[in-house]
């Protein structure tokens, strides 16, 4: 851990969001494996320190793109467990009254522009939110997630080129968990990743993903430069996917061992290790750590009960919000006059 | 008051009326501003607007397309250029995964009210990558409206729309079409989607034409007015939405119909609008309904192959006499 102590609610609330995307995750996980789950879902676990070091770092007017492995980005910006668990569900109560699902989860009540299952997919979205701010004369910044596998893809060249062109207030923030879905990055990613950004003269970051308060203090820095003008920013945050690339890949030696696995669970674990921290600087006893992690535990498993109960939408929803101010699109598209 | 002014002319009328509006409506693309595009349409834009709203881009139509659908989703509303309707498969993934089905995914939560600006056409001499007309590639995704004009009245009034409306839209312009006048009124007016305008009436065949086709139609029904057949010519103008009630209607009138359109034959445009004919209209017709797109070949570049591919008034005409006369060509 590099920052000495100086705000004790902002390290007890990073510490609980990060502690409630791993509950959220957990419980996701095990609604798929009991099969209560639609579809499948990619698991956020272990990366948790970009999530809320970068989220932390934003207000709700501020906005992000999120990936297929978004769960803990919607978590961290503020999401609630009751709605993305009924989003996972499919129910009517979810965020996106169940049309979205996992890999589509959106809030726009705290800036979360959507999850995305497209690879790279939303590169241009956050670029374009961007130019939005900076047309309109807001001040809001945007981050920009996505993975290291999505460096691979040419859409993310388009945009850094026209956001450093333009100065837009975006922040594009990598994680790397070091797999391009089952394919190692050192396989798919020539170079590095940071001199890429650098190609296009933006200023590009190299930080711990596992260590919240350093992503945490290098974000705060950058969002506020963003929001003066200075942008864009790269970063690229090293961090470790515990999971599969999604829940149904469990036998994965083929391409990672489960030594490799177990030795960041043992010595590189984000929420363990500021729990330490925690307790060294004197912030939290052990006992009060035990206390956070059961009671949003709880809450986790309050959510999930509430939404395996909760009401499917209904049959006649199917057409709706295809279209923006059209209450339902098959008559609409027909020419039926509204 | 109204006055004959080109396509051109009334693009750039429509877009600098909506922009002096709405300031939160802009226009992006390649060469956009000091160029005004190839064709000149939007010339003089950037004088009034500056370059802050009329952003020349890099030649990167993904990037500028997907950065459009997040500005807006942020409050604005972007108008993009896309400089030839050929470079939809360039940006596919962002106007047909990401903008036509952000509404949808969000619930409601997120809306993208973008314009793609966009052109078809082929007989330019440009060959199989910039004369294609895609907009039925378009038209099959929920999500995307999609538009037609068909002369300069038309292109003013649906982009006027198209920049009001709270979802992508599409909007093809015939790029020969540019320096053709038509009468447009000099007070603002808006054409509501999903309201085909029917151009001549008729009684013994309905010529639905699309675009650029609707001057073929209509130059058919001329000459079959000559001969003493009476042709009606309707012109969707949107094809998302479809206006499907007046074309049945006219059809269950004239018990014949011809669809006339520029997009290729296979799989498009003209057999969906035959398919909705005969599920609508079955015991009224005559006649099977006859297609007649760009035949299904690349474009060619040689003006002697060129000319073949897409359909003439003559071919419409001879078309049109065999279904008055009953003969059937193809039917078992």
């Amino acid at each position: 851990m590099t920052k000495a102590r100086t705000n004790t609610e902002d390290y007890v609330r990073m510490y609980r969001q990060m502690v409630r995307i791993r509950a959220f995750e957990d419980n996701a996980n095990q609604l798929y494996l009991s099969a209560k789950m639609p579809g499948l879902t990619h698991m956020y676990s272990g990366q948790e320190a970009v999530a809320v070091g970068i989220c932390e770092a934003l207000t709700d007017e501020d906005r992000i793109t999120s990936t297929h492995r978004g769960h803990g980005h919607c978590v961290a910006k503020g999401a609630s467990f009751l709605e993305m668990f009924c989003e996972l569900l499919g129910r009517e109560e979810g965020y996106c009254r169940g049309k979205g699902g996992s890999m589509h989860i959106a809030d726009q009540a705290h800036g979360n522009l959507g999850a995305n299952a497209i690879v790279g997919g939303s590169m241009g979205i956050a670029t374009g939110a961007a130019l939005s701010a900076k047309r309109l004369g807001r001040d809001f910044v945007t981050v920009c997630f996505f993975g290291d596998g999505a460096t691979a893809q040419g859409l993310w060249y388009e945009v850094m080129n026209m956001a450093a062109l333009w100065r837009l207030p975006v922040i594009y923030a990598c994680e790397n968990n070091g797999y391009s879905e089952y394919t190692k990055t050192e396989e798919i990613a020539a170079g590095s990743l940071t001199a890429r950004a650098e190609a296009f003269g933006i200023e590009a970051h190299k930080v711990d993903g596992q260590d919240v308060l350093a992503v945490n203090d290098l974000a705060r820095k950058l969002v506020e430069r963003a929001r003066r003008g200075e942008g864009p920013f790269f970063v690229e945050l090293d961090t470790y996917r515990y999971h599969g690339h999604h829940v149904g890949d469990i036998n994965r030696d083929y391409y990672r061992s489960k030594d490799e696995e177990a030795a960041w669970k043992e010595r590189r674990d984000p929420i363990v290790n500021f729990g330490k921290w925690l307790e060294s600087e004197g912030i939290l006893t052990a006992e009060e750590l035990v206390a956070i992690n059961d009671e949003i535990r709880a809450e986790a498993e309050a959510a999930v009960a509430y939404a395996l109960d909760a009401k499917y939408p209904d049959a006649g929803e199917v057409d709706m919000h295809v279209f923006a101010g059209v209450e339902h699109a098959l008559p609409y598209i027909d020419g039926e006059r509204t | 008051m109204t006055r004959e002014i080109t396509l051109a002319k009334a693009v750039n009328e429509a877009i600098a009326e909506e922009m002096r509006r709405d300031p939160t409506v802009f226009l992006m693309g390649e060469d956009v501003a000091e160029a005004g595009t190839p064709f000149k349409v939007l010339a003089g834009l950037v004088d009034e607007f500056g370059p802050d709203r009329v952003i020349d881009t890099p030649i990167s139509e993904p990037g500028f397309v997907g950065m459009a659908v997040g500005a807006a989703m942020t409050g604005s509303r972007p108008i993009v250029d896309l400089m030839f309707g050929d470079f939809l498969y360039l940006v596919m993934d962002q106007l047909c995964n990401q903008a036509a089905k952000t509404h949808y995914m969000s619930g409601g939560k997120l809306k993208v009210p973008m314009v793609l600006r966009t052109n078809l056409g082929a007989t330019r001499r440009s060959a199989a990558q910039h004369s294609q007309s895609l907009h039925a590639l378009v038209a099959h995704i929920p999500g995307l409206k999609v538009a037609m004009p068909s002369s300069a009245y038309e292109a003013k009034g649906l982009l006027k729309t198209a920049i009001r409306d709270d979802n992508p839209v599409v909007i093809f312009e015939d790029k020969l079409m540019y320096q053709d006048k038509a009468a447009v009124p000099e007070e603002a007016y808006l054409i509501p989607f999903g309201e085909a305008a029917v151009l001549r009436e008729g009684r013994d065949i309905t010529l639905v034409a699309t675009s650029s086709m609707v001057q073929v139609a209509r130059q058919a029904a001329e000459t079959l007015a000559s001969e003493g057949i009476s042709a009606e010519v309707i012109d969707p103008r949107t094809l998302v939405p479809f206006d499907e009630a007046t074309i049945v209607e006219s059809v269950k009138k004239t018990s014949r119909a011809i669809i006339i359109d520029e997009g290729h034959r296979n799989f498009g445009v003209t057999g969906e609008i035959a398919s909705r004919i005969s599920e609508k209209a079955f015991y009224h017709l005559d006649y099977p309904v006859q297609r007649m797109g760009a035949m299904d070949v690349p474009v060619p570049f040689s003006p002697a192959l060129e000319d073949l591919t897409v359909p003439t008034p003559d071919a419409v005409a001879e078309r049109a006499r065999a279904a008055v006369r009953g003969e059937l060509a193809d039917a078992a």
